[in-house]
């Protein structure tokens, strides 16, 4: 059992770590390869990849239940939530079930846990494969008893028969064949009968963070483990030139340094030890070349130089005449971080020609590919298991340092090694989000109307994620290194630069321009809500400005546009509960709108913010924020307002304070006082999350809904608290004071 | 050798005594809650308590330890008996990937000895120094005010606290 493993892993008990089982490979990648018979119905969420139903829950005879998704928490709560979905459908307490989440050798291949889609996808394979299962559990009652399958109903863990007569799932599932499709129709519970859904259940991994537990990657520590540290280049495309590791090799505890080409790393038996011994390593490296980044105050210039693949991804013609008023606005933003509070770690064992690794990446079995190309390994041969990192966020540092840790451990084989980045590792090489342009155009007519709207976003791709193997750091480091996959735009409608630049509102005549940039500045990647972050902030930032134009209330005016009827009780929910409209705001205070609807088809998100700018120092401080979200049916309405609390606290964070710093040697934000971000003195005063639920209507992602509505209604009350309006992100004291001519 | 006092237990560990005490608590000791975050003293991830007051572990060397009493979120209590901070912490659902936290509570906790009953205001400016990337922090406000509910009661009751803090 891979829970007992982890466990005996984490504690040392037992002896050595047990690594050298056989890896009960063949029924999960049996099937996983399978493909839906042709023309069959699809299936729902990700039984269409992955369609038999012992690959997603497990009963023994004692009743016990184990639960398989390959998504991971990040977190986010997705652990309670999919137990709380079994628990529903199959009729168990959810004490009764185990889960085990995102490992290449036991759980389906969900691909990333990313996009907001663990509900859609493993959530809804969950709750249609438990509602399967629990009917042939009542149908083999009922060859049992002698009943009619339909009097007969599943009740904590057991099928009960109208005279009182109980089977349990224990007793039930001997001989059971779980090894069968998924069928399209499920018999799915009747939301007024839900007892587990719908209820703010405690989440399942907080009592151990909070006492000491252990609960992430970092807290690892089988018997023998050792502990490596890298040595990265001085700057990206530096090459190591030459290298003296006498003195680190010298020092107490150190057993070996590992090189291939320019990956340097160090190993020792304790870990301050291994970390003076990366920085005795540090000191006996020659680095040379590297090609230049540009000067920071020239970004915005280098991209628009920068060859562009141009895509319309909106087109809608049909001339108003009569415009009575026309505006243009850009907008910018500089890269920004990830900025785990945890630097990236992963623990990695090389065993009997199987190589195991621990690790926090959001895809397993993406990193398994990466891994056993890298390694030149077949991919059978190298098992990644998910253990929890510190919060992600996107595509950090949690594969690079995967890779980092596979390579160590081919060099000492047998132990397990443990390496963490430091700080200024995790915050100079992590893939970043990229820098982004936006121009929109919009036209109004005499009644305040849009008549015409015009917007292209310009942006790098926001995905160099593993896959191919030359997208892992270290991979790009060695004597023979792997060339980084050819950047290509995502597809409409999730998009990635261009994520939510086509606007919910309605328009008679829009286009919308996406401008790939695949030539990379800086090292780039996915960060929580792509694109969608900028376009939303750009697009409702301009709303504003057109609604000024018009004279009308910016709430009014984004009604005004907007038919989608759940997107409107979103803006009017948070409205109402905000208070909005109802009484001036005294001077030096803000109130501002932002709403959106994540890639279009997630979750439905409205903030509404109060700030006040101190006009002597430029600084911000929102006050009061209040949200609606509408994420279809919610299965823990408490995980959902977690989710959404962070991610405008994390959106304001980015909006006034976050910029990686460069030069044309380097990056120069390498730790929390050169990449500042929100401390507690800034954050809102008041906070409410307010939600619709939907019972019975399908979910919605919500995990990055909040992140361009926040940044917009934060955006929003500064313009008017400031008296002026900012359109280059982030809104720093420095710009908010030049603009108002402090 | 070092002698560090951790959580009323004596240890003599040896270990190179301008090590981190971090390191000491996590390599030496399995304790899991002091977290490496920065190595720098600019996330507040590691912080631990040293005869009352707050500290950053991962700044601070075993050497100059010795004979101080050091605590560790491991010891106000366990999952299965939580002290009054992490029984607060659980209620408030305080935490997303919780990285932050133990250091969080750890100054909450040097806080709350000093000054059991604080504003909104000295409990902000108390946890300035710690960093939480989720965005968990108006839940860590409302866990920290629900713990100094709960520890002025155990202390009001006739009988002790059943809790460790103390």
């Amino acid at each position: 059992m891979s829970a007992e493993l982890s466990r005996r892993g984490l504690l040392g008990v037992g002896g050595a770590l047990v690594l050298g089982f056989t890896l009960p490979l063949r029924a999960q990648e049996a099937g996983q390869s399978a493909t839906p018979p042709a023309k069959a119905p699809p299936l729902p969420g990700s039984l269409k990849t992955t369609p038999e139903l012992d690959a997603w829950l497990r009963i023994d005879a004692q009743g016990a239940v184990t639960l398989f998704t390959g998504k991971v928490e990040l977190g986010q709560g997705v652990r309670t939530a999919v137990m709380q979905i079994a628990a529903e459908e199959l009729e168990v307490p959810m004490e009764r079930i185990q889960l085990v989440s995102g490992d290449t050798g036991r759980t389906p291949n969900e691909g990333y846990t990313a996009g907001s889609q663990s509900m859609q996808e493993s959530g809804t394979a969950i709750r249609h494969a438990a509602a399967q299962v629990r009917e042939l559990l009542i149908g083999r009652a009922a060859g049992q008893l002698g009943l009619d399958a339909g009097s007969l109903r599943a009740e904590q863990g057991a099928v009960i028969a109208a005279d009182g007569r109980r089977l349990s799932f224990g007793e039930l599932v001997t001989g059971l064949d779980l090894h069968v499709k998924a069928q399209p129709e499920s018999r799915l519970k009747a939301p007024d009968q839900f007892r587990v859904m719908g209820q703010p259940v405690p989440r399942v991994d907080i009592p151990a963070k909070v006492t000491g537990g252990a609960a992430y990657v970092q807290d690892m520590r089988p018997e023998g483990m050792v502990h490596a540290r890298v040595v990265r280049p001085p700057a990206p495309g530096a090459r190591l030139a030459l290298l003296d590791s006498s003195a680190a090799e010298a020092l107490p505890g150190v057993l070996g340094v590992v090189r291939d080409g320019s990956f340097l790393a160090v190993v020792a038996e304790r870990e301050w030890q291994a970390i003076k011994a990366m920085r005795a390593l540090a000191a006996g490296a020659r680095w040379e070349g590297g090609p230049g980044l540009p000067e920071q105050r020239d970004l915005f210039a280098t991209m628009r130089a920068l060859p562009t693949e141009s895509y319309s991804i909106l087109d809608k013609n049909a001339p108003v005449p009569g415009t009575a008023k026309e505006l243009r606005a850009t907008y910018t933003r500089q890269y920004q971080a990830h900025g785990s509070i945890g630097p990236s770690c992963a623990l990695a064992q090389f065993q009997d020609g199987v190589m195991t690794v621990w690790t926090h990446s959001q895809g397993v079995y993406p990193l398994r590919g990466a891994l056993s190309e890298m390694l030149r390994m077949p991919a059978e041969q190298v098992r990644c298991i998910h253990v929890e990192g510190s919060g992600c966020y996107g595509h950090n540092g949690a594969d690079d340092v995967a890779a980092d840790a596979v390579l160590v451990a081919r060099a000492m084989p047998g132990r397990p090694i443990r390496l963490q980045w430091m700080r200024e590792q995790e915050q100079g090489w992590e893939p970043l989000s990229p820098a982004m342009i936006t121009e929109a155009g919009g036209k109004l007519d005499a009644q305040g109307r849009i008549i015409n709207w015009d917007y292209g976003v310009w942006s790098n791709t926001h995905n160099t994620r593993p896959g191919p193997a030359g997208n892992l750091l270290a991979a790009q480091h060695l004597a023979e290194p792997f060339t980084p996959a050819t950047p290509r735009p995502a597809p409409q409608p999730a998009g990635a630069g261009d994520r939510n630049a086509i606007p919910l509102y309605t328009f008679p005549n829009a286009q919308v321009m996406h401008h790939f940039i695949p030539q990379m500045p800086l090292r780039v990647s996915a960060l929580r809500g792509l694109g969608a972050f900028m376009n939303v902030f750009s697009i409702e930032s301009f709303m504003d400005e057109l609604a000024d134009a018009a004279g009308a209330d910016p709430v009014e005016f984004r009604l005004r546009h907007l038919e989608d009827e759940r997107g409107r009780a979103v803006i009017q929910l948070a409205a109402e509960k905000f208070g909005w409209g109802k009484g001036r705001p005294a001077p030096g205070i803000g109130h501002g709108f932002g709403f959106a609807r994540y890639k279009n088809y997630a979750a439905y998100c409205a903030v509404a913010a109060e700030v006040t700018v101190e006009r002597e120092t430029g600084r911000v401080r929102p006050l009061r924020v209040v949200a609606a979200v509408d994420a279809g049916q919610v299965i823990n309405p408490d995980g959902l307002r977690n989710q959404v609390e962070g991610a405008i606290i994390q959106s304001t964070s980015w909006t006034l304070y976050e910029s990686v710093g460069f030069t044309p040697n380097g990056l120069t934000s390498v730790d929390w006082s050169t990449y500042p971000m929100m401390r507690f003195n800034a954050v809102p005063r008041q906070m409410e999350v307010h939600m619709i639920d939907r019972p019975g209507m399908p979910f919605l992602g919500a995990g990055e809904t909040g992140q361009g509505p926040a940044a917009a209604a934060i955006g929003n009350a500064v313009a008017r608290a400031a008296g002026q309006r900012l359109r280059d992100l982030p809104m720093t004291r420095e710009k908010i004071k030049a603009a108002i001519g402090v | 050798m070092v002698n560090l006092k951790v959580n009323g237990q004596q240890h003599s560990l040896d270990i190179d005594p301008e090590t981190p005490l971090l390191y000491a608590l996590r390599d030496e000791l399995g304790l899991n809650a002091a977290k490496y975050g920065c190595g720098l003293g600019q996330c507040g991830s590691c912080t631990v308590v040293v005869d009352g007051e707050a500290v950053f572990s991962c700044v601070s060397p075993v050497l100059l330890l010795e004979g101080r009493e050091i605590t560790t979120l491991e010891g106000l209590g366990t999952a299965d008996a939580p002290g009054a901070l992490q029984r607060a912490f659980i209620e408030e659902q305080a935490a997303q990937c919780g990285y932050c936290i133990p250091g969080m509570m750890m100054r909450a906790q040097a806080l709350l000895r000093a000054n059991p009953n604080p504003t909104d205001d000295e409990i902000r400016s108390s946890l300035q120094t710690n960093l939480c990337r989720c965005g968990t922090h108006m839940r860590i406000l409302k866990a920290v005010r629900r713990a100094a509910g709960l520890m002025q009661r155990a202390d009001a009751s006739p009988t002790p606290a059943t809790g460790a803090v103390r």
